[in-house]
């Protein structure tokens, strides 16, 4: 598998803030990754670099084979068009057009628009009696789903989700999990934010960030590596 | 997908966009009444002070060189050259006729009254004549129309009536006339031989210049006793005009100095200037002199007042432009997540910026359309409260609007559009 992503000595200073240090990661196509850490660990920061909505003051950032770090606003609007999708803990959706519109207009800004395709996007959501409703008129859960869609709809190399559940209550959590577990089985890439254990247990690979530098980088392929970062444990 | 946008952001933000709506239609609705004001202003004011007399002069050609020259007048015995009063009709038969309000004759001789040593001025005039001009029209035209503001103790005269006379007020307290008593008047013709009339004086008139110390009485009596049957010595016009520009000053100097093209654009406007050259065609050896007091003023009060409907105007619109530029720009803060979202989802700043124009536009197209018809309403308001009559509504002013609304909106939406420009995902979609 080739590498989806690469953050080479990445630093993203803000005056006497030292957001991300010297930060170097590589996740490859098709991995489900979750990046943990406390708040203001640089989570937030790191995913926002990967996600071209900002620039690293320092190092490199490639992504699907591209050198993003040093491209203008303009560029990385594009790139975040073609490659990302992104999810979001408040969902932001927009109030005044129903669920299909929502997706619709990140398929509008993407390339054109198509209302049957933002409908399957709906249906693999389990949104497909919903689409005419607006957001005012979705539970959470169903806000979060709607959201997911409009991730999907135009087949990003990349799913960025930051805390997609921490306004979730229990069912509408696992169901969002089922649906990052199904779109990695299909082969989508994911990186989670959050600080949540049993969120990150879910995903296969989980990086933990502390004061901008990565503690820890490990396999998760029991579900346990999560629940070592409540104890405090620190593997480099 | 873009007009789906446009329509769920226009239908489900009802309130937000009927405020700038309503912003709008409180600018256009002003700015409309002060345009639509403004231009029909000239044709009224023009009308009121038509009210106040003559802005034209017409004398006999000599007459009006010695007049200009040496300051010599008809009593000084040097000008005894007369205007054809079967000619006048021609006054409403030139180009601009339909602009020539009212216009009348003067023929003026020195009488005696009641055997005195002391000469009055007889002054013979139309009062209100009948004319059928050869154009199929009929027009009632003369002093009664000319002079409104004199003040009359009892009635006008009639044309026919030759056997009456209007006292001048000064004439009337010297001797201690009044309304009802008789006055013979005796005239020296320009035959030299003497003629005599018994006049009842019908009415005492006060028209506050040296007319009050003479006799007012119609034309034809005059003529007859001095034996100057279809003579008159001047007409007084009074013409709705438009202001002189540089061109109508040239053209009153000399109209040969003109080239061909600004000889038919001087002539085809009703300058002063240009109505008086035309007068003094139909009239055989005429000269027809501008009252320049009078028009300088006309102009003096027409341009201030414009001047003062601009500014309104300005003020109205600058207003307009702040209250939508609070609004749009609040607006825009207000969705400053949605716009961070967009442009995370991969929107140009041109394509949001065009989506926010295009809303604001439908809003403030509506208010515009709202405050045009307003403003049409409300300019007739301001017409019959301040001028009594109806401001007709001009079609300059609905492109003029147009491009007012646009610019408005435009000029309003800078503020928030660098706001819009500036504004990054991050910081709107989550912390750092």
């Amino acid at each position: 598998m080739k590498n989806i992503l690469e953050l080479h000595d990445v630093s993203m200073i803000y005056g006497p803030v030292k957001a991300l240090q010297n930060v170097d990661l590589n996740i490859r196509e098709g991995e489900w990754v979750a990046v943990m850490g406390s708040s203001g660990s640089g989570k937030t920061t790191m995913m926002n670099i990967a996600g071209c909505m900002d620039k690293a003051t320092q190092g490199t950032v490639i992504l699907d084979g591209e050198k993003v770090s040093r491209l203008s606003a303009k560029d990385l609007t594009a790139i975040r068009r073609d490659k990302i999708g992104l999810i979001f803990q408040q969902f932001h959706l927009i109030s005044y057009l129903t669920a299909v519109e929502n997706v619709m207009i990140a398929q509008y800004y993407h390339s054109m628009a198509d209302e049957n395709e933002a409908l399957s996007a709906l249906e693999r959501v389990g949104l497909g009696q919903r689409a005419g409703h607006l957001p005012r008129q979705l539970s959470g859960g169903e806000q979060q789903r709607l959201c997911i869609a409009r991730a999907l709809v135009n087949h990003p190399k990349l799913i960025l989700a930051d805390e997609p559940t921490g306004n979730l209550d229990q069912a509408n959590q696992d169901t969002v999990m089922d649906i990052f577990r199904q779109l990695h089985e299909q082969g989508s890439t994911i990186i989670v934010v959050t600080h949540a254990p049993e969120v990150a247990s879910h995903a296969r690979r989980i990086v933990h960030l502390d004061f901008g530098r990565i503690v820890r980088d490990v396999l998760n392929t029991d579900g346990s590596a999560a629940k070592d970062s409540v104890t405090g444990a620190i593997s480099l | 997908m873009f007009f789906r946008m446009i329509f769920g952001a226009v239908t489900r933000q009802k309130r937000k966009l009927l405020m700038m709506a309503c912003a709008m239609a409180l600018g256009i609705s002003l700015a409309t009444a002060m345009l639509n004001v403004m231009l029909d202003v000239g044709d009224k004011i023009n009308r009121t002070l038509r009210t106040y007399g003559a802005n034209i002069m017409v004398e006999p050609r000599g007459v009006a060189i010695l007049s200009d020259l040496y300051g010599v007048r008809e009593g000084d015995g040097v000008a005894d050259k007369f205007l054809l009063e079967a000619e006048l009709p021609k006054i409403k038969t030139i180009f601009w006729a339909f602009n020539i309000v009212d216009f009348t004759p003067y023929l003026d001789v020195p009488a005696s009254a009641d055997g005195s040593e002391n000469t009055v001025t007889l002054l013979g005039t139309w009062f209100s004549r009948h004319l059928d001009l050869p154009t199929g029209e009929s027009v009632n035209t003369g002093v009664i129309n000319l002079k409104s503001w004199w003040e009359i103790k009892g009635n006008w005269l009639d044309d026919g009536d030759e056997s009456g006379v209007m006292a001048g007020s000064v004439f009337a307290a010297q001797r201690g006339l009044k309304a009802g008593d008789s006055v013979r008047v005796a005239v020296t013709g320009h035959d030299g031989r003497k003629r005599e009339a018994a006049l009842t004086i019908r009415s005492i008139y006060h028209a506050a210049d040296k007319e009050d110390e003479g006799l007012l009485a119609p034309l034809a009596l005059v003529q007859r006793l001095s034996g100057l049957e279809g003579k008159v010595r001047r007409v007084e016009v009074s013409a709705l005009t438009t202001p002189e520009n540089d061109l109508a000053r040239r053209a009153a100097q000399n109209p040969r100095s003109l080239s061909r093209h600004e000889w038919e654009v001087w002539y085809c406007t009703a300058y002063v200037s240009s109505i008086a050259y035309q007068i003094e065609e139909a009239l055989t050896d005429s000269r027809a002199k501008p009252v320049l007091q009078v028009a300088a003023s006309e102009e003096a009060i027409l341009q201030k007042t414009q001047l003062l409907m601009l500014l309104l105007t300005l003020l109205s619109l600058v207003c307009s432009a702040l209250a939508i530029s609070n609004l749009v720009t609040a607006n825009v803060m207000e969705r400053g997540t949605e716009i961070g979202l967009l442009k995370a989802l991969g929107a140009t700043d041109g394509r949001i910026s065009l989506a926010i124009l295009t809303e604001m536009l439908i809003a403030t197209i509506l208010g515009g359309t709202i405050g045009y018809f307003a403003g049409i309403g409300l300019a007739q308001v301001i017409g019959q409260s301040v001028f009594g009559a109806a401001v007709s509504a001009k079609g300059l002013v609905i492109p003029l609007i147009a491009v007012l609304v646009f610019s408005v909106t435009l000029v309003g939406s800078l503020p928030a559009l660098r706001i819009l420009l500036r504004l990054r995902p991050t910081e709107v979609l989550h912390g750092g």
